[in-house]
């Protein structure tokens, strides 16, 4: 990593033209957990990082009872899973966050990292799928609010052009009567990648499920949303069996791959009886009996 | 650019250095400061060896840039003893007498990380010790020997105040 040089601007302002002035080869960096490995091991390079981790507000973590819960893009995995306020109005981001690495790397590593690193075993992004999150980019001249189901590109891709900082993430409210689940499924259960990833977002009207999103993550290039799975158990009472055929034909959805952590076909048994477990998991949260 | 002079306060000395920027603070402790206590193991933030305090706070010294750890008060495993006497820190000394390492490579990321934990709380149950050492990985499996010494120097500490 000798001969890169670092810069460490204060304002988002100040950022956006040190990217200009050092062109395409300036890399930034926050909590630095995935973009110092790939330095260490030259699977990227850079002329320069900008690094971003002094730039005042950006570590802001506010709610709102309109608009939800605001993430900035320096807000560290830790301080999510610490924060008072999302334990009580999200508990389930910060269960996720803690399946996320080890306490050290929590302490250094975003949320927004986390997005923008792009692996498709990502843990925070079938959750933030479910939950419709939303991501903030600003670039020198103007801003925009994408979803992050139009966010990812390819394993490492996304669409962040250069110059873009996601500067925030926000998540909106759950509508009632509803209930979150993501499971991870890893080799240990210490700091590990997910084998497969599944995230439920279930609504339920009386014994009717009234609205659903199922995302899955390590099984296709990008994590993603399995929509036919959801049509499958969308406006019906759920029963084993169906809940089961949602599972199936999420992995029809999926196209995982063989690598050092599993098989293909392994992911795809796991799949079922995930979206199977956080389906049930949900119903049950609704129906108070957990 | 790419050298640059920082300035870190290392076991409350100031330390002024000329480093490359991309250095990492793990780099500086060892490389520059010659405080090899520090561990270098994975250099990927996996194994929690290179672990060191930084205001109080356990941080990854392999995955922190020595530039974001100027104006902070850095304690390494050189700085855990009294200075004057040279006495272990409790957590050291019971390490020593109940062999809490065996090869002894994760000792001063697990005796740093049970020291910021006992530091805030002097009673913890062994799933809490279990849950903050949970980033230090002990090759060996020394485990459980950890947990109990971790017990043991809160016991004495408790005691001591």
């Amino acid at each position: 990593m000798n001969g890169i040089d670092v810069f460490s601007p204060t304002s988002l302002d100040e950022a956006f033209s040190l990217i200009k002035q050092q062109g395409r080869k300036a890399m930034i960096i926050a909590g630095g957990t995935d973009v110092l490995v790939k330095l260490k091991n030259n699977k990227i390079t850079a002329d320069c990082l900008i690094n971003i981790k002094g730039i005042k507000k950006l570590d802001a973590l506010t709610y709102d009872r309109e608009s939800g819960l605001r993430i900035g893009a320096l807000a560290t995995l830790s301080a999510i899973e610490c924060a008072e306020i999302v334990k009580e109005k999200l508990p389930v981001l910060a269960e996720t966050v803690k399946k996320i690495g080890t306490p050290g790397i929590r302490k250094s590593a975003t949320v927004a990292g986390n997005l923008c690193n792009a692996a498709p075993s990502a843990d925070m992004a079938p959750l933030l799928m479910v939950l419709d999150a939303k991501v903030k980019l600003a670039w020198e001249n103007g801003e925009k609010i994408v979803s992050i189901n139009q966010f990812f590109k390819g394993p490492g891709e996304t669409i962040l052009q250069p110059g873009q900082i996601i500067t925030e993430i926000q998540v909106p409210n759950l509508p009632p009567s509803s209930s979150v689940t993501y499971l991870k499924h890893s080799r240990v259960k210490g700091a590990d990648l997910a084998q497969v990833g599944v995230a439920v977002m279930l609504q339920m009207a009386g014994d009717t499920i009234s609205d659903i999103r199922i995302a899955l993550g390590a099984v296709a290039p990008t994590p993603i949303r399995a929509r036919e799975a959801e049509k499958i158990l969308l406006g019906k009472a759920a029963t084993e069996k169906l809940i089961i055929d949602s599972g199936m034909a999420a992995t029809r959805e999926a196209s995982p791959i063989n690598d050092q952590r599993s098989s293909a076909d392994y992911r795809r048994e796991i799949i079922v009886i995930l979206v199977r477990k956080a389906v049930n998991s949900a119903m049950k949260q609704i129906r108070g009996e957990s | 650019m790419s050298k640059q002079e920082i300035e870190i306060v290392v076991n409350g000395t100031r330390c002024e250095v000329k480093v490359n920027a991309t250095a990492t603070l793990a780099d500086v402790l060892r490389e520059e400061l010659g405080l090899t206590g520090t561990k270098l193991m994975c250099n990927e933030g996996e194994c929690g060896a290179c672990t060191v305090l930084a205001d109080g706070v356990p941080i990854l010294s392999c995955m922190t840039l020595a530039v974001d750890a100027a104006n902070k008060k850095i304690t390494t495993i050189e700085g855990l003893a009294e200075p004057a006497t040279g006495k272990l820190h409790p957590l050291q000394q019971i390490f020593v007498e109940k062999s809490g390492m065996q090869c002894g490579v994760c000792t001063p990321g697990m005796i740093l990380t049970a020291k910021a934990l006992l530091d805030k709380n002097l009673d913890p149950s062994e799933n809490e010790i279990r849950d903050a050492l949970s980033g230090n990985i002990c090759r060996c499996g020394n485990y459980h020997r950890i947990t109990e010494c971790v017990l043991i120097a809160a016991q004495q500490m408790r005691e001591a105040k």
